[in-house]
């Protein structure tokens, strides 16, 4: 981290800019290489509440890897990331504290296999926020309304579809009520008649009024609940808009190309 | 602790000691050269009868490989020694290790090469045998390389389990490694000779079981 | 006599039998102890070294590498006779039994570790990532997450080790402790008959052979498992 920039923080560390509302999350200078590649090469981004940010790009454009530095599964080089404010970054934090305020669906849902469904939600509602496990299974089950799997309660990752399984893993991060939604390729590992159903789940989450984060090639659900799109290449944010210029009217001749190649050109 | 180091590191005991436990030494790497080819042998030919299609096959040879995995080595082989002569069967000690470490080791080496070959898909045999290859054929040109590659951890983790195992010998009085340090032992009152095996005996085996753990880590992930 | 009724009476004289049955009876008894107690702290060490293995702190982890690779390489007769032969010339008095059930405690220990370490990294990185991500922390995701699955991977190999080590308990004749076979070849010398030597057979046999076939079964059960 540059000096200015950290005696900045160091002196404001919760203020917003003023006349602004505090983004819900912020990235800010962020650096991240793995040996001699660079994968993020200073991505600066602002996510106001309630907002569903979409992010795009070619693979190794560094977006997975930017989305997992938000809640620390990988760590920056330098730069920052804050919720509402919080470092999230950095040494002194409370990295469990936070997590719990960000949730992560993952491309692989990673959904615990020994554990039924209702268990996968309420473990970390057991042992991080030391709920009773009647309150557990209660908040679990409403979790797992809101995804329409409250029948599926009892069974095992095994008997469920792909996209059930994803939705329980929404159920599992929604489960702590968290401010931001992190969302790695959602869809990518469904068959394609499962997609739908958990682009249902995500469009409640965004009427619900969640702050999501979203990496994902479904350009469909981008261009009808993205509220902004981002089009990252090569560890840069190349543009950013709402979807009907990005994917309208492009001004960048890299994601002119990206989009072409996609949308079956 | 310097009793210890006295009891135990002792090095002139030991250096005194070097002759007798080297030639042990030889012994064992003999048992070793016989017993271990054969008992992959024995295991494989197991293998194949445990995986026969004919019930009749499988299951003598299933209570086999159980019945020689439930036995410990060290009865079987004073059975094989002290109790066959009461049969009328007179053997060398060499000859109660060779047969008893055969019946013992196959039962171990049928199971591992049981898995290996079931680990080799059947799309392999099918494919080999439709371009006209043999049932013996496809067998040790197709499937038995590749189950060998799969279970090969297995494999080295049980022959290294087969040397150890030679340390029974000294039981029977049969010359390898331990008997000698054990020897040297009740000579000098001081348990040295034996550490100074348990070196010799590191040496060889600690590379294999270095081996053996970084192998099954690359197979796992 | 028939060549038949000579290997009865070889092997199966009842008078012998009949005598030096309740000796070997008492054997099977101190057989039974010792295999419970060893499979019982073995597998509890062996998992608690895994454990620790998962913090990653550097010095510790190489310490239990170098244990679980020196007690994994020796042959378990050298490091007993060792143990009972050593320690009391250097003034530590320990029971034959104790030394029996130490030393086979820390083998299957360290194969114990060995396994359910594999076990431990074989649990895809994802279950550690979605863990942390709701904000379990280290300890927690490994008890509550990971190390559920990786002991349901490490059944199969430890159930076959536990048995191969169990077997060994045998050994305890060559210092004297007084289990099945150390009562077999005694009751052989005195009546020079090879019948208590085919009753300690057979005893192993009915003891350890239910485990193998529970063995087979284990491993035929968690086969699907594996990927």
């Amino acid at each position: 981290m540059t000096e200015p920039r950290a005696a900045e923080l160091a002196a404001a560390p919760v203020a917003p800019a003023k006349g602004r509302r505090l983004p819900a999350l912020e990235v800010a200078a962020l650096h991240k290489s793995y040996g001699d590649t660079q994968v993020l090469s200073g991505i600066n981004l602002k996510v106001a509440p309630s907002e569903l940010v979409f992010v795009l790009g070619p693979s190794g454009s560094g977006k997975s890897t930017m989305l997992r530095c938000c809640n620390r599964l990988e760590e920056p080089d330098s730069g920052e990331i804050l919720l509402k404010g919080t470092r999230v970054t950095g040494p002194g934090v409370n990295l469990n504290q936070i997590r719990q305020r960000i949730g992560m669906v993952f491309q692989a849902f990673n959904l615990y296999p020994h554990l039924s469904a209702l268990k996968n939600v309420a473990l970390a509602l057991r042992k991080v926020r030391g709920m009773s496990r009647a309150e557990a299974e209660a908040r679990a089950i409403e979790a797992l309304t809101q995804v329409g799997l409250a029948d599926k309660a009892g069974n095992h990752p095994s008997a469920l579809s792909g996209g059930q399984q994803q939705r329980v893993a929404i159920a599992r991060a929604l489960a702590l009520e968290p401010e931001v939604m992190l969302f790695d390729e959602p869809t990518s590992a469904l068959d394609p008649e499962l997609v739908g159903d958990v682009l249902a789940v995500m469009r409640d989450m965004k009427s619900a009024g969640m702050t999501m984060l979203v990496v994902s090639h479904e350009m469909k659900f981008a261009q009808e609940a993205a509220d902004r799109v981002i089009f990252m290449d090569g560890g840069h944010i190349i543009e950013q808009g709402p979807p009907e210029q990005i994917f309208g009217s492009p001004s960048h001749e890299r994601t002119q190309a990206f989009l072409s190649r996609v949308t079956g050109g | 602790m310097d009793k210890f180091a006295e009891q135990f590191l002792n090095l002139e005991i030991m250096a005194a000691a070097w002759p007798t436990v080297v030639q042990g030494l030889w012994v064992t790497l003999l048992i070793c050269a016989v017993v271990i080819p054969m008992g992959m042998v024995g295991g494989l030919l197991a293998a194949l009868g445990a995986l026969s299609p004919t019930r009749a096959v499988r299951w003598p040879v299933i209570a086999f490989v159980d019945f020689f995995r439930a036995i410990p080595p060290l009865v079987l082989l004073i059975f094989v020694y002290a109790g066959l002569p009461f049969a009328g069967l007179d053997i060398s000690p060499f000859t109660a290790v060779a047969v008893a470490f055969f019946l013992n080791n196959s039962a171990y080496y049928g199971e591992i090469f049981r898995a290996g070959l079931l680990s080799v898909g059947t799309g392999q045999t099918e494919a080999a045998r439709s371009t006209g290859l043999t049932a013996g054929q496809s067998l040790v040109h197709v499937v038995l390389p590749q189950a060998v590659r799969n279970v090969l951890p297995d494999l080295i983790s049980n022959t290294v389990e087969v040397v150890k195992l030679t340390s029974l010998a000294s039981v029977v009085s049969l010359g390898e490694m331990l008997h000698q340090a054990d020897l040297a032992r009740s000579v000098t009152y001081n348990a040295s000779p034996i550490v100074l095996a348990a070196g010799i005996y590191l040496a060889i085996l600690w590379p294999c079981v270095r081996l053996i753990s970084r192998f099954e880590r690359r197979i796992a992930t | 006599m028939t060549q038949l009724e000579r290997f009865l009476d070889t092997f199966f004289n009842a008078a012998v039998l009949e005598k030096y049955a309740p000796a070997i009876l008492q054997g099977v008894w101190v057989t039974i102890e010792l295999s419970i107690l060893i499979v019982l702290s073995g597998i509890a060490l062996g998992g608690a070294l895994a454990c620790l293995r998962a913090y990653r702190v550097r010095f510790l982890s190489f310490c239990i590498v170098i244990f679980a690779d020196i007690f994994r390489a020796l042959p378990p007769l050298v490091l007993i006779l060792i143990v009972y032969f050593g320690l009391p010339n250097a003034g530590i008095f320990l029971s034959s039994f104790v030394v029996l059930y130490a030393i086979l405690t820390l083998i299957l220990a360290a194969f114990a570790e060995e396994i359910i370490w594999a076990g431990i990294t074989s649990v895809p990185k994802g279950q550690w990532e979605a863990a942390r991500s709701t904000g379990l922390g280290f300890t927690q995701a490994l008890v509550w997450v990971v190390l559920p699955q990786a002991v349901r991977l490490a059944i199969p190999p430890l159930t076959n080790r536990a048995i191969a080590i169990t077997t060994m308990t045998a050994l305890g004749t060559v210092i004297g402790v007084p289990d099945i076979l150390n009562q077999a070849t005694t009751a052989q010398s005195f009546s020079g008959n090879a019948s208590p030597l085919m009753l300690a057979a057979v005893a192993y046999v009915l003891l350890f052979m239910p485990f193998v076939v529970l063995s087979r079964w284990l491993e035929s059960r968690f086969a699907w498992r594996k990927v």
